[in-house]
């Protein structure tokens, strides 16, 4: 490149900035008010931190907080299936199957999740005992003159659906109606353009769903499933209703009305929350990287090598 | 070379809700022939491209590619409408390129090219990744295998385009204007490529604007209107001594 002849590269700018004085009133307000809640966490008796620290991290905790983890864990990922599989079938162009799975979301979306829980955890009411069998079977089998209930085995409900079974059903099945929603609007945002390209290419409806259409849907997936799933990891503290006692926050409340030190157990669970929602954004992060692969700008050219199979993408 | 026509249209008709789009077209396409279809913009060129691969279905009329009816089984004088697994079996016979290239921008080139044949016929990875490269050369791409689509030109997401479906090894190719959604100095590179699989002889079906390239390349020419055939013939002939008034009119706004 060269210069235009004759002309000298004009100076650069030197102007007087704008001023910005209300951002210097907010920077003062927002440190006296900084000072002031740091000043009372220290000195405010309330907190007792040394209490506090000596029993957050207490065995029954401990087991609480592995509870709630892998229960939020377990219940997403069912909850994530039966998204996709609600989504697919609310996109089916059968009737049937598409109003199965609106009124699978409308009912799943309308019952508060706190009155899920004790309802399933109540069910042992309606079936005494769970089993497997021929639908309809006594009444099957009455029909032949033959007596039996057409069962192949059944077990104690109450069994099954003891506590813990029953809070994660509850949990997965609403967060399911949820998911499906999501998955939806992921899956509604691709072009069609794409099935239409794998179609024409002689892949089937569930190949194109799983190769091309969802791995772009995830793009659009993965942020709301993040929140989702911290909203999770918060309303495993509504097991306690199903009733399962050994969670996070059943723990730590228990503590504190036993010790009549209610309020420094509150401020464990909200540092317990916080952290264990940390560890799930990092996640996060890494799951949005992941699925930005060959969008303009994040992608990078990948390096062939000769002799080996690349088409890493094709598992 | 086998008697029957590669492409054969009998008064095939389609309608979306009360639009009729394709009136009764009737065509036949000998193998390694190359068609090209030309008409205004919503005669039905792309409709009619998408009924040959079942991408619409036809309302009346019938059409066959390599001799088996597309879509339909005939059993006892009745038609049956094909499973999905047995259309999507029919789909693999024949390559589609889309006007918008369509190309799977989570995958490389190189992947884009790889996955049918993997996923769709079951090949093994080696043999279809020595394929898929050599398609790429063959596309003047050999080295950009490794490139996300967003990173490509319009062009050379096309010349992508074409490998992917050419990795398919199909009997019949399918082009829906090609090089409308290029820019000028990028449709010379698509229109050679597809010159080249004309002459390895290929039976192609090309809807396009490219007067130069349905003279040079094309076997035969169709000028569609109004959802109809209005006039069909050696491209020459078409072009340079049209029969109908609307023909004439329609070229003298293209040359
Ligand atoms: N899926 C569809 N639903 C309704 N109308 C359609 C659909 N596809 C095409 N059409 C209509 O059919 C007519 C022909 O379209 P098309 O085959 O794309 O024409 P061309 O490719 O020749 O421009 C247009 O009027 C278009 O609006
Ligand atoms: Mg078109």
């Amino acid at each position: 490149m060269t210069e235009p002849t004759g002309q000298a590269r004009p100076e650069p700018i030197k102007a007087v900035p704008v001023r910005h004085p209300g951002r210097w009133v907010g920077i003062v307000v927002v440190a006296i008010l900084t000072a002031m809640f740091l000043h009372m966490l220290l000195t405010n008796d309330a907190f007792q931190w040394q209490f506090m620290f000596d029993n957050m991290f207490s065995e029954p905790v401990l087991k609480g907080a592995w509870t709630t983890l892998w229960v939020t864990v377990v219940a997403m990922i069912l909850g994530v299936v039966i998204g996709v599989i609600i989504a697919v079938m609310r996109l089916s162009p059968n009737p049937v199957i598409s109003s199965a799975a609106f009124a699978y979301t409308w009912f799943f979306r309308a019952v508060p999740r706190v009155v899920l829980l004790v309802l399933f955890g109540n069910l042992g009411i309606l079936y005494a005992e769970v089993g497997f069998g021929l639908p309809f079977g006594e009444q099957l089998l009455g029909l032949f003159g033959l007596e039996g209930s057409g069962q192949i085995f059944g077990v104690d409900a109450n069994k099954i659906l003891s506590g813990l079974v029953a809070g994660l059903l509850g949990l997965s099945l609403s967060e399911g109606a949820y998911m499906g929603e999501i998955v939806r609007a992921g899956i509604q945002s691709i072009d069609p353009g794409q099935a239409e390209a794998a179609q024409a290419l002689g892949m089937g409806r569930g190949l194109t769903m799983q190769r091309i259409v969802l791995p772009q849907a995830m793009r659009v997936i993965v942020p709301p499933t993040g929140n989702e799933t911290i909203a999770m990891l918060k309303d495993t503290a509504l097991l306690a209703f199903v009733p399962v006692t050994n969670e996070l926050f059943f723990q730590l409340q228990a503590i504190g009305s036993r010790t009549f030190q209610v309020f420094p157990m509150l401020v464990a669970a909200c540092l317990w929350y916080l952290s264990m929602t940390s560890v799930l954004m990092v996640g996060q992060y890494f799951l949005e990287k992941r699925f930005a692969r060959g969008v303009q700008g994040r992608a990078k050219e990948k390096l062939l090598k000769a002799t080996v199979p690349t088409g890493a993408g094709i598992e | 070379m086998s008697d029957h026509p590669m492409v054969k249209a009998e008064q095939v008709c389609k309608s979306f809700g009360h639009v009729e789009v394709l009136k009764g077209i009737d065509l036949e396409i000998a193998p390694r022939e190359v068609l090209c279809i030309i008409g205004p913009s919503g005669s039905g060129k792309s409709t009619f491209l998408r009924c040959i691969n079942h991408l619409e279905d036809v309302d009346a009329g019938k059409l066959w590619v390599d001799g088996e009816l597309v879509g339909y089984r005939e059993r006892g004088g009745k038609l049956h409408e094909m499973k999905e697994r047995d259309v999507a079996a029919q789909r693999r016979e024949i390559g589609m390129v889309f006007q918008r290239f369509n190309l799977f921008p989570h995958m490389t080139a190189l992947e884009n090219v790889m996955v049918a044949p993997v996923k769709v016929k079951g090949e093994k990875k080696s043999v279809v990744h020595e394929r898929a490269m050599d398609l790429l050369k063959q596309v003047g791409l050999g080295d950009r295998g490794g490139a996300y689509p967003s990173m490509l030109s319009g062009g050379q997401q096309q010349r992508v385009a074409i490998a992917r479906a050419l990795a398919m090894q199909p009997k019949l190719m399918l082009f829906d204007e090609p090089t409308s959604a290029l820019d000028p100095e990028l449709v010379g590179d698509v229109l050679e490529v597809m010159r080249q699989l004309a002459e390895s002889g290929m039976t192609m079906v090309v809807v396009t604007h490219e007067m130069g390239f349905a003279r040079e390349v094309g076997d035969s020419l169709v000028f569609m209107d109004g959802g109809v055939v209005v006039e069909a013939g050696p491209p020459r002939e078409v072009i340079t001594n049209p029969q109908h008034k609307r023909t004439q009119a329609f070229l003298s706004k293209v040359l």
